[in-house]
């Protein structure tokens, strides 16, 4: 449902301030979101200023320097800090993507760093995505076969295998679907971009024998159809992606496979 | 351990919308607008078939300065509306969803809402 103003709990007062240590000459001032479960405070905005002359230049490695160096106690996610694993994203400077693959250098003035948007929060920028795994786990994203498993691999021409290009990169991290006005409004029930281009993913691979049931599954008003073109999810996706065009795909495969 | 009620992370406080998102909404607002304005055309309807009185009364209000507003910001909205739903035929039929693409569509769209609502007014005063 559309609520624009945030719950009474998740209001976001203003925190502490820790300032560089002095000599430091080139400051950068980060804004992070900061919560603590067993605080049982609302959410604030922390100060953290970093020497960028000490520090690496992706806004993970500040992040990974704060809680080296400044407070342990800020809990993030990350891995592999080259932007193929999706643990790291976040909502920074405005826009989602990897705190991996972001440079400091790309934000003007002070960095701001929020969870993914619209998302329950477990503690500081890590927000709870079991609803989207479930989302996800409800496309079945396995390979559906009817006909008699081969006594080798299943092939696909060159041309067959080009149709999972642009699809197949997806690491789904969710900064596209936390990125959607319509996701927000109705995630409960709308798959969101990142699944509904995974879903995209099966329906056009050749080898796949489960697109009937598959368009079964997609075809209800919420599922697939509250995607409105809004297109923030192929402007925020870190891995240039276009989960927009995905969805399209889908709806045309409706269209056509109603004749 | 009880169950804590977790607090709803920022959206539309932090995220910078993007162009297209903005066109969208705008999409949204206008046809909700364009429905409201259609009262206004309702009345026109009506007034002209209730005989000359009651059409004097609506040429009235349509030349009063509030009438003349309301008639703009319906021409605007029908200009955007317009060219924006071309966007989404587009849309439909697969084109147009580059990164690049969507959002100079997107200025296009603005821009040429602008400029068809001001030609539509300078043929209104000039015929």
């Amino acid at each position: 449902m559309v609520e624009f103003a945030l719950p009474k709990n998740s209001k976001v007062g203003t925190g502490k301030t820790v300032k560089a240590k002095t000599g430091a000459k080139r400051v950068k001032a980060f804004k992070i979101y900061r919560y603590d479960p067993d605080k049982g405070q609302n959410p604030s905005l922390d100060t953290f200023e970093v020497d960028m002359d000490q520090c690496g230049p992706m806004v993970l490695d500040a992040l990974i320097k704060i809680k080296n160096e400044v407070d342990p106690s800020l809990t993030f996610r990350r891995s592999c800090r080259e932007g193929v694993c999706g643990s790291c994203a976040m909502n920074i400077d405005g826009g989602n993507t990897l705190a991996c693959t972001k440079a400091i250098e790309d934000v003007k003035g002070e960095v701001k760093i929020y969870p993914l948007p619209h998302m329950p929060v477990v503690k500081d920028l890590v927000p709870d995505l079991t609803h989207f795994y479930a989302q996800y786990a409800s496309i079945k994203p396995w390979m559906q076969t009817q006909t008699p498993a081969p006594t080798r691999e299943r092939l696909q021409s060159m041309e067959e295998r080009e149709k999972l290009d642009g699809l197949y990169e997806c690491i789904l991290c969710a900064c596209c679907s936390t990125s959607c006005p319509s996701y927000w409004w109705n995630g409960d029930r709308y798959l969101g971009p990142a699944v509904l281009l995974q879903a995209y993913r099966w329906l056009v691979d050749t080898r796949d024998e489960g697109t009937g049931e598959r368009l079964d599954n997609l075809e209800d008003p919420f599922r697939l159809y509250r995607c409105h073109t809004i297109m923030n999810c192929a402007n925020t996706c870190p891995k240039g992606l276009n989960p927009a065009k995905a969805i399209a795909g889908i709806k045309q495969m409706m269209v056509e496979r109603r004749g | 351990m009880a169950q804590v009620e977790r607090p709803l992370s920022p959206h539309l406080q932090v995220y910078r919308l993007p162009l297209t998102a903005i066109a969208s909404i705008t999409h949204r607002a206008t046809g909700v607008g364009l429905g409201f304005g259609t009262l206004m055309l309702t009345w026109w309807l009506v007034a002209a078939a209730s005989g000359p009185e009651a059409y004097a009364g609506f040429q009235w209000f349509a030349g009063s300065f509030l009438g003349l507003l309301i008639l703009f910001g319906f021409t605007l909205a029908l200009s955007f509306h317009l060219l924006n739903g071309l966007r989404h035929l587009f849309w439909d039929a697969g084109w147009g969803f580059d990164k690049v693409v969507s959002h100079k569509a997107s200025v296009a769209v603005v821009a040429g809402s602008l400029a068809l609502t001001v030609v539509i007014w300078l043929l209104a005063f000039i015929l």
